[in-house]
């Protein structure tokens, strides 16, 4: 080979790579559970035509089944009107609307989905040879043994540096046990200059194959290839760092193929290609969508479109006393206390008691990283990790000092007890204590040092080095701590661009989520999503003393934010599973504030109570009819319960992502299935605050939103399937069984209860302002183009709603004039476990309750 | 007291069938059902014990019923208790409450809620039966059931492929463990002349006076329960199945494969203790066997990253310690030692979701880099060398298929030519001249006569291999059992005891299963035409789930499962096996265990497995 055609080749191979890389899936280790739109690879196309030619080409089901559409219809979830208009606006004529009707109401359809991926790969069956049985077991081995965490006693050891390098090198001296018994593998394997192209060519042939056979071969084990893909990129993704590249394994499996090939045919067999007879289709050659694609396409708009009118009518309605009269609408009532939260969908319905509860009360929502970006490190901690959403790189450090409490270790998790010696002896002692801790795990579960409490994440009694010390030393190439300017910065943008710039309450709690559970290896997942699959209890602290410092207030000032010198913040962290909240540093208060901060915690304390009965009603084996007091108590014991594997729901259910003052949502209720971001259009006229919000909320919440959506159509491919058999696979994965692959995705336990409904994105703001705001880079253009998200302009003056269609705002006018009235939030928590629809509450201001046509009560 | 002993074997009998006739969407009636049988039965234990500790623990026998009874020949079902029976009692009580206790929530929601009681009361009957079982018939009562439950739990998600295929896979072993107890059921007969109850291998002088003349077959029998007690606890060579087993729910895991049925293999050792106490060899053999099992599994158990695995390979080392400890004599050490462990393990693939958080934690806090490779006591080669070999599982599974399985396999290809039409053209006539020769023995060469049984029973065995291999039609391979059935019928009928009756009780369920089955075969074969055939898996409980329940009753009935009169014309058929006849004891089990592989292989390749069709999810195969 010339100098020349080897970079052709190694061009050629990189670009193939690079293309696999991109369709496999993008899910991190466990420890960092970051949501993410599973199809990402398709989301440069139409969200429905991305569905359909995803589907063609890897089998994926990207719809609810037919059926399930007909059957909603029926039981009036899918409203008749809102699917009348679809397909008026879908036909031309009475005569083609009939039609249209009749297909999407009654016609049968043969659902089968049929898949372009493994086509290739399938004719080793006509050689009566079942390779990915023979292969995947010692493959998937190898791989985990290399990359593990912490699983196993004896480490995979290092010779080299690299996957195949390691293995090749292992292979070399071992003097027995090799990998390889077949000649040709063995000395393939050992040569180093054997290329993939060589490989690809012994056992493919046709080179206009190779891709193909290449996609068909790492989606037949599509979790290890994404996982290693993954790692690939970010190998700090691991604490125990391994370098692994998809070339190796890639490499591995190609000779692992001919080995057992060789083992069983000899050296004698003809590359799959020259087998092929018929031509197969090219993997991504344009896919067509056909008749059913478009019926299940108007179901799923039907479905969306029945509730998000709702809610859209909703917010026209909403703090009318405002409008048109004061075009400036400005924060002026007296509050009693503020308090801001994560934007997340389940912190909905606690700011909705706790403003229930203290009418004066006024809540925020704001990505719960509270504009500080950081690696944390507890105290005693070798690792530091990051507390900001995953795209962000900060260059600051916060450390842990003094924590108090001390972590409790379980000799049931002890390596020793794997051990021959030590585990004759561990299993005829430590074993009958293991009968106690069963019956105990049964009777009275309690909180074990393997459980996982959000609060535990950083010791409320410890400190934190937060102000920086000019003359301490970097480390890691991270800054120990924020100057003042830095501190100032971070505060500035958090209060503009919720809009709590003025008429501050003596107390502003900055509350951040985060959540427990027991005997769940998905459980970054259930944290907060901003703070990289964190709990937020560090931001919060670290935030709320950035606010409270004298200097940083002198610079807040200013920069036009003035907060009194009565005014204090408290750091809280809200526990989404077990209902309760923790504050951070309360004791240093004035006794004038100490006062008010006791009142104010009766207050979230009975909102954590109703929360807890609110969420229950998804809880089918708790009795949600109880006492708000007991239903709480079973609410907690769930967190610690190892045979809970729902130990809360989650995202389950998001489906909306609003971004304005909290006037517009204040008086619905909505069913803990929004996002919530404090933004006020008046203090931001040019929309630079909102792009901020924008570009972190698109990817964020719909990420969320996009992965249930996934893992609920197509738990088995796109999903996790059910997490009972669930096996640890070296602290990075789960597996089923022994022999499995890795299950990315949301397991099904998570997602059961989802409707997959997209994100519909509500922005309170001028829709030239928004149309120029998601225009600013094509990334966060792309989400609404596509239609992976819906996006909607409510105008901050007239109310008109505008729809973002064919990349023009298009005005929309809500079909169901009327909304529901919720007269008793109790009854209509025990009336049932479904999703309700959108309520006005009977608490909300008449205003808003006037504007409705007519009004319906409910009981 | 001999009453009460028969209440721990009547109350998960009740209680399996009250589970089986509770509607699935009562969720809350069926657990209270597994977990109150389980608690009841503890409680009786409970009471139980108090009055048997007071008595000085005696050794209780219950001649109980006597099933069948031919000339020379009874099948009687014998409940026996002692000191092992009660410490297997207790731990076996104990986890199946806390098992269904935990599970009532944590199978909440799951497709086949239903389904994993019903086979976890299953299993507890399995279980019970067996540790009080008096005889070996009895005990392979129990035994049978244990493997049918165990089956149905690794295929609990029978939508995927390779909880099917390894339930398959499990069971085949399993099976394999069957052959030991047959063969020891077998040489036992002749050795006692009777079938011998384990309270009179209790009687040293009876078995020192037997074991004297016939040492041989002592060893033999010996030697076959230890077959049968490896294959079952997972020892060597068959360790690869215990981690295969884990892809049930995890709490199912925990106890079968964690604990109680892994440890069935100790228990028969432990039960046939008195028997082989004074065999030197086979002791050592014991011995050996639980040592090189040991260092291997726990050289395995050390290189998994899968925490599942681990605690599976980690359970089978302290199984070989307690083979060990067997070997030595010290017994109570091996109950106290079977306990711990099985406690032990049982919590540890519990909580085995929780390591995820505590492991990284602790990696978190405690991570040293790996800064030198070699371990110092071993050098660099060696130590790539083993390691290399344990994360292979030191081959243990491909040996497994590719050299027993792979083997059988090879053989029925050989007989690929057999076809539904040829088997009508070809070994129906053989089979005639067969049975017409039976009765006209007087024209026949007398020195033909005893090599006629071994040849009839050798084309039988060549019927099931043809039959485990059989790829494309599901009806030939069943066709093929029944006929494999047919001829050792045959071959047996020319000994010359061998009454009609015999034959018929055999025959019986097997004639009336297979005509159910066949005819089953057919419907579905009309019904799914394009997707009939043992080439892949074709899920058709998908669509068929009830057929698929009673059309494994049926597979039931055709393997000689104990719901039919064939299990006792099983054991009927072997006691006319003639002590000389090794070669018809052997070809008669090795087809009794490929028969039932091909059979589950036929049902598992029809029922289980991703469903073929696409109109709905299907999960990948590697999944």
């Amino acid at each position: 080979m010339t100098t020349k055609s080897i970079q052709k080749h190694l061009f050629l191979e990189k670009d193939m790579l690079h293309k696999l890389r991109h369709y496999l899936p993008a899910q991190a280790p466990l420890k960092d559970f970051i949501h993410h739109n599973t199809l990402h690879a398709f989301q440069e196309f139409p969200f429905h035509e991305a569905l359909s030619r995803a589907s063609a080409i890897f089998g994926y089901r990207t719809y609810l089944p037919l059926k399930e559409y007909r059957t909603r219809f029926q039981g009036g979830s899918i409203h008749a009107d809102i699917l009348a208009r679809l397909i008026d606006d879908n036909t031309d004529t009475p005569e083609a609307a009939q039609e249209l009707q009749s297909r999407l109401l009654e016609k049968d359809y043969d659902t089968s989905v049929e898949a372009r991926i493994g086509t290739v790969r399938k004719h080793w069956k006509d050689y009566g040879i079942h390779l990915d049985k023979l292969v995947h077991p010692i493959l998937f081995r190898l791989l985990g043994s290399y990359l593990d965490q912490g699983i196993s006693v004896w480490k995979f050891p290092m010779p080299a540096n690299g996957f195949v390098a390691c293995l090749r090198e292992m292979e070399r001296v071992a003097p027995f046990g090799g990998i390889f018994t077949t000649p040709r593998a063995k000395k393939l394997f050992l040569d180093e200059s054997t290329t993939l192209k060589y490989l690809l060519t012994l056992l493919v042939g046709e080179e206009g194959l190779f891709e193909h056979y290449l996609f068909d071969q790492q989606c037949s084990h599509a979790g290890w290839a994404g996982m290693v893909a993954v790692l690939e990129e970010n190998p700090n993704a691991l604490l125990d760092a391994k370098t692994i590249s998809l070339h190796d394994l890639i490499f591995m499996e190609l000779l692992l193929e001919i080995e057992m090939l060789d083992r069983t045919f000899g050296e004698i067999w003809s590359p799959i290609g020259y087998k092929i007879e018929q031509a197969i289709p090219p993997l991504f050659a344009p896919t067509h969508t056909d008749e059913l694609d478009e019926v299940l396409r108007l179901w799923q708009e039907a479905f969306e479109w029945s509730y998000y009118d709702q809610v859209l009518s909703g917010l026209r309605s909403s703090h009318s006393n405002n409008f048109p009269s004061n075009p400036e609408p400005k924060n002026t009532r007296e509050a009693s206390f503020q308090a801001m939260f994560c934007i997340d969908d389940r912190e909905c319905s606690f700011r909705r008691y706790v403003e229930h509860l203290d009418p004066k009360s006024q809540t925020f929502g704001t990505p719960g990283f509270f504009n500080v970006e950081f690696y944390f490190q507890p105290e005693h901690s070798k690792f530091h990790t990051k507390s900001c959403p995953a795209p962000v790189s900060p260059k600051f450090l916060i450390k842990e000092k003094e924590r108090k409490n001390v972590r409790k270790s379980d000799a049931h998790y002890a390596r020793q007890s794997h051990s021959l010696f030590r585990g004759w002896l561990i299993s005829q002692t430590l074993g009958f204590f293991s009968a106690v801790k069963l019956l105990e795990s049964v009777v009275r579960p309690s909180l074990n040092p393997a459980s996982v409490h959000s609060f535990r994440h950083t010791d409320k009694h410890a400190s934190l080095t937060i102000e920086r010390d000019e003359n301490a030393p970097m480390e890691n190439g991270l800054f120990v701590g924020f100057s003042h300017e830095e501190m100032t910065d971070r505060a500035e943008g958090l209060l503009k661009s919720t809009g709590l710039v003025e008429n501050f309450a003596p107390l502003v709690y900055l509350v951040g989520h985060g959540a427990s559970s027991a005997n769940n290896t998905h459980y970054a997942g259930y944290d907060c999503g901003a703070c990289c699959g964190r709990p937020g209890s560090v931001n919060a602290r670290v935030a709320a003393f950035m606010a409270n410092h004298p200097k940083v207030r002198e610079m807040l000032r200013e920069r036009g934010v003035i907060i009194p010198e009565s005014t204090r913040f408290i750091g809280a962290l809200h526990d989404t599973t077990r209902d309760e909240l923790e504050f951070f540093d309360d004791e240093d208060l004035s006794a004038t504030h100490k006062t008010l901060h006791s009142a104010n915690q009766t207050t979230f304390r009975e909102a954590l109570m109703l929360n807890a009965k609110e969420r229950s009603r998804r809880f089918e084996l708790l009795d949600t009819l109880k006492s708000p007091e007991k239903v709480h108590e079973s609410v907690k014991l769930r967190s610690v319960s190892l045979f809970e594997p729902r130990p809360e729901l989650n995202h389950a259910t998001n489906t909306l992502c609003i971004i304005g003052r909290r006037e517009l949502t204040k008086h619905l209720f909505l069913d803990r299935r929004a996002f919530m971001n404090s933004y006020n259009y008046a203090l931001d006229k040019d929309g630079k605050y909102l792009f901020g919000i924008m570009k972190a909320a698109a990817p964020v919440c719909g990420g969320i939103n996009l992965e249930y959506y996934f893992s609920r159509v197509d738990n088995q491919r796109l999903g996790a399937g059910t997490k009972l058999p669930h096996n640890v696979i070296g602290l990075i994965a789960v597996a089923n069984g022994a022999d499995g692959d890795l299950r990315p995705g949301l397991p099904s336990q998570m997602i059961e209860v989802h409707d997959p409904t997209r994100l519909m994105m509500v922005v309170e703001h001028f829709p030239e302002v928004v149309q120029k705001v998601i225009r600013t880079t094509p990334e966060l253009f792309e989400w609404f183009k596509n239609s992976w998200i819906h996006l909607v302009a409510l105008h901050p003056i007239t109310k008109e709603v505008f729809v973002f269609k064919g990349e023009e705002f298009v005005s929309y006018t809500p079909l169901h004039n009327s909304l529901l009235k919720a007269l008793d939030m109790k009854i209509l928590v025990e009336s049932t476990q479904e999703n309700l629809p959108v309520y006005v509450l009977a608490d909300a201001s008449g205003e808003a309750q006037k504007n409705h046509a007519e009004m319906e009560e409910f009981v | 007291m001999n009453l009460d002993i028969n209440s721990f074997l009547l109350i998960p009998l009740l209680g399996f069938l009250l589970s089986l006739i509770i509607p699935q969407r009562k969720e809350h009636l069926l657990s209270q059902v597994a977990y109150g049988t389980a608690a009841l039965n503890f409680a009786c234990f409970l009471v139980f014990a108090v009055f048997w500790l007071a008595a000085g623990h005696p050794v209780l026998n219950v001649k109980d019923i006597v099933l069948y009874r031919a000339e020379g020949y009874e099948f009687l079902i014998d409940i026996y208790f002692d000191s092992v029976t009660a410490v297997y009692m207790i731990v076996g009580a104990f986890l199946t409450f806390i098992i269904t206790m935990y599970s009532r929530v944590y199978l909440h929601r799951e497709q086949g809620y239903k389904r994993f009681f019903n086979t976890i009361l299953l299993f507890y009957v399995g279980y019970n039966i067996t540790i009080f079982s008096g005889n070996f018939e009895t005990l392979f009562i129990g035994w049978e059931i244990l493997g049918l439950s165990s089956f149905l739990l690794i295929a609990f998600y029978r939508d995927r492929y390779l909880p099917s295929r390894n339930a398959v896979k499990v069971f085949s072993v399993y099976r394999i463990g069957d052959v030991g107890i047959l063969l020891a059921m077998w040489a036992s007969h002749h050795l006692w002349h009777e079938n011998i109850t384990f309270l009179k291998l209790h009687n040293y002088s009876l078995v020192h006076e037997h074991l004297q003349n016939h040492s041989a077959v002592g060893a033999f029998i010996s030697l076959m329960l230890v077959v049968a007690a490896a294959a079952k606890s997972a020892q060597l060579p068959f360790s690869s199945w215990l981690p295969r087993a884990m892809e049930g729910p995890t709490p199912s895991s925990a106890i079968f494969y964690g604990s109680l049925s892994v440890n069935i293999g100790v228990f028969l050792l432990l039960r046939t203790y008195p028997f082989w106490e004074y065999q030197t060899s086979v002791r050592i053999l014991i011995g050996l066997l639980g040592l090189t099992t040991a260092v291997v599994a726990s050289m395995i158990a050390r290189v998994q990253s899968s925490v599942k695995s681990q605690i599976g390979y980690a359970s089978i080392a302290q199984i070989g310690i307690i083979f060990i400890e067997i070997a030595l004599g010290l017994k109570l050490l091996a109950l106290a030692h079977f306990a711990g462990n099985a406690f032990l393990r049982t919590y540890q693939l519990l909580v085995s979701p929780s390591v995820v958080s505590y492991l990284i934690h602790e990696q978190l806090y405690n991570f040293v880099p790996k800064l030198h490779t070699a371990k110092r006591f071993l050098p660099k080669r060696l130590e790539y060398a083993l390691y290399l070999l344990s994360v292979k599982e030191w081959n243990l599974d491909s040996f497994m298929s590719r050299y027993v399985f792979g083997a059988f396999r090879r053989v029925g290809h050989s007989l690929d030519f057999l076809t539904l039409r040829n088997v009508l053209v070809f070994v129906l006539p053989v089979f005639v001249i067969g049975l017409v020769l039976l009765f006209q023995q007087a024209y026949l060469p007398p020195y033909i006569i005893p090599y006629l049984p071994v040849i009839f029973s050798f084309i039988g065995l060549g019927m099931v291999l043809k039959a485990f291999s059989e790829r494309s039609s599901p009806l030939l391979c069943w066709v093929l059992i029944l006929l494999y059935h047919a001829w050792i019928a045959l071959a047996v009928a020319f000994n010359e005891q061998f009454q009609l009756i015999d034959v018929s009780t055999y025959l019986s369920g097997i004639l009336i299963m297979g005509g159910i089955g066949f005819w089953g075969l057919r419907k579905l074969q009309s019904a799914e035409t394009q997707y009939f055939a043992l080439d892949r898996y074709y899920g058709h409980s998908y669509e068929h789930p009830k057929f698929a329940f009673w059309f494994l009753i049926a597979c039931l009935g055709m393997m000689g499962f104990p719901i039919s009169p064939t299990f006792i014309g099983e054991d009927l058929v072997f006691s006319h096996i003639r002590e000389e006849q090794f070669l018809l004891a052997f070809f008669n089990s090795l087809g009794f265990v490929i028969g039932g592989i091909a059979i589950i292989r036929l049902y598992a390749r029809l029922f289980l497995g991703s469903h073929v069709k696409t109109y709905h999810e299907v999960p990948y195969k590697s999944a």
